[in-house]
């Protein structure tokens, strides 16, 4: 059999994507539960980042599962009426928030259509993390957000401080903008403008909103208002578009107005 | 003689032929990933380690390679070996695998890991390839490891994500380079760097005409 016949390349190009699909899915299924258990911490650490409760330059990674058992309690939503799941209803324990959102029978429309720029449906049940201050009362909640950036969907925790109307924090644990533009949600800087700020005027409409430029002393209504990120209008209306959709009326707003 | 030219391809690409100094090869991640020197080592860690494999595994069937297929069959393989680093990293490195986010991805499109395959792996055999591979992973990581030193310590006053330039907005005296950690300042300082090697080593000068 000649090496450059028909026949040869066929048995050659065959053989190889045999080996390399084996190599590469032997890698993938090996590796998996290592990768889940960073992802877990990874989102844990991200919850504490939102309120506040870790410091990467003080705090050592192990502890994260540490504080996160000591400080947090981890609560089960149904958004439609903002109380507590009935225990009937799902099993908090094996209840993956991220795959219900996919799933019929767990998820509902997004009201209004576009209030979440593409995705179209959203869970019913959302995870609310409960942070306690050191005598055990509940101080911030954080509640997971996530939404259409430029490229990707941007998942991340807002923190609201327990009066239901006052930013403590926001992070993003998983997003694909461009670095160094949208990039910069991960900006510590950015992150930090967030913390104070009101969602909500004293009638309860949504006030929270990122403009194009900057946030200055003269800016009127300072406290709804956030920087954009330059170069990434994109992401940014994006956030601004999550963040009034997750604390809204369709979505965590009937939870948080009993809070205020 | 055999002993001779190992050492040769091990060493030559490092300063003599440094794929990104000499070729101007593989720029696009130097620019992307050494804005801190943590990224920078595990970049050039895992572009040694795919260099190396894939020019010792095409040179191992580089006799069996239909060259009409050539160029795909050299994409798989780099393509594997690459998920293998990235799930590697994900698993054993995962900050920093989030921070490198899709460069890691993105070592299947360096030009330098093709370009030694297909220059180098297809003509010689595997033990010569896999040293030529990590010999060109070096020299991609010294330029990588020098850009990121540069860039940490006067773009953000640290080393390893260790204070040693104390800023100013954190009661220090030190303020810092803004545009060093922005990408362009990537290319300031590989021109630098190739000013530099062709000042120490004047036959790399190309001359006109």
């Amino acid at each position: 059999m000649a090496r450059d016949s028909v026949s040869r390349t066929l048995l050659v190009a065959t053989v190889l994507c045999v080996v390399c699909s084996v190599l590469v899915a032997s890698a993938a299924v090996g590796l998996r539960t290592r990768q889940e258990a960073n992802k877990l911490e990874d989102q844990r650490k991200n919850v504490l980042l939102a309120a506040d409760l870790f410091d990467e330059e003080k705090n050592q990674p192990e502890e994260v599962n540490d504080i996160f058992h000591e400080r947090i309690e981890r609560v089960l939503i149904d958004l439609e009426t903002g109380e507590p799941a009935t225990s009937g209803a799902v099993d908090p324990e094996t209840y993956d928030q991220r795959k219900a959102s996919r799933n019929p029978k767990l998820s509902a429309p997004v009201e209004p259509p576009n209030g979440l720029g593409g995705i179209k449906r959203r869970e019913k049940y959302a995870f609310v993390y409960e942070a306690k201050d050191q005598s055990g009362r509940i101080d911030q909640l954080v509640l997971p957000i996530y939404g259409k950036g430029l490229w990707s969907t941007l998942y991340g925790f807002i923190a609201v401080d327990s009066d239901g109307n006052t930013v403590r924090g926001i992070t993003f644990y998983e997003h694909g903008e461009t670095p160094g533009l949208g990039g910069e949600v991960d900006n510590p800087h950015w992150k930090a403008l967030w913390n104070g700020k009101k969602l909500f005027d004293e009638s309860g409409q949504i006030e929270i909103d990122v403009i194009k430029g900057v946030v200055s002393e003269g800016t009127e209504n300072a406290q709804y208002k956030i920087d954009g990120l330059s170069g990434a209008t994109i992401t940014s209306n994006g956030v601004e578009q999550l963040v009034r959709y997750w604390v809204g009326p369709d979505a965590f707003g009937p939870f948080l107005e009993k809070l205020r | 003689m055999a002993e001779q030219k190992n050492k040769d391809v091990l060493i030559k690409p490092i300063f003599d032929n440094n794929p990104i100094a000499l070729q101007v090869l593989g720029i696009c991640s130097a620019l992307a990933v050494t804005s801190k020197l943590e990224t920078s080592v595990v970049m050039s860690i895992s572009v040694v380690a795919v260099v190396a494999c894939s020019n010792a595994a095409v040179s191992l069937i580089r006799h069996v390679i239909p060259s009409s297929i050539r160029i795909i069959v050299q994409m798989t393989i780099i393509s594997s070996l690459v998920i293998v680093v990235d799930q590697f990293l994900k698993a054993y490195a995962f900050e920093i695998s989030k921070q490198l986010s899709v460069f890691v991805g993105l070592i299947i499109t360096n030009c330098i890991v093709m370009g030694r395959a297909e220059a180098f792996a297809m003509k010689n055999p595997p033990l010569v390839s896999f040293l030529d591979g990590i010999g060109n992973g070096l020299g991609y990581s010294f330029i990588l490891i020098s850009v990121g030193f540069v860039r940490e310590l006067f773009g953000s006053g640290k080393l390893f994500g260790y204070s040693v330039l104390p800023l100013v907005n954190e009661g220090g005296w030190y303020v810092p380079n803004g545009l060093l950690l922005l990408p362009p300042s990537a290319f300031f300082l590989i021109g630098f760097l190739i000013w530099a090697i062709r000042v120490w080593k004047p036959e790399q000068i190309e001359h006109e005409g």
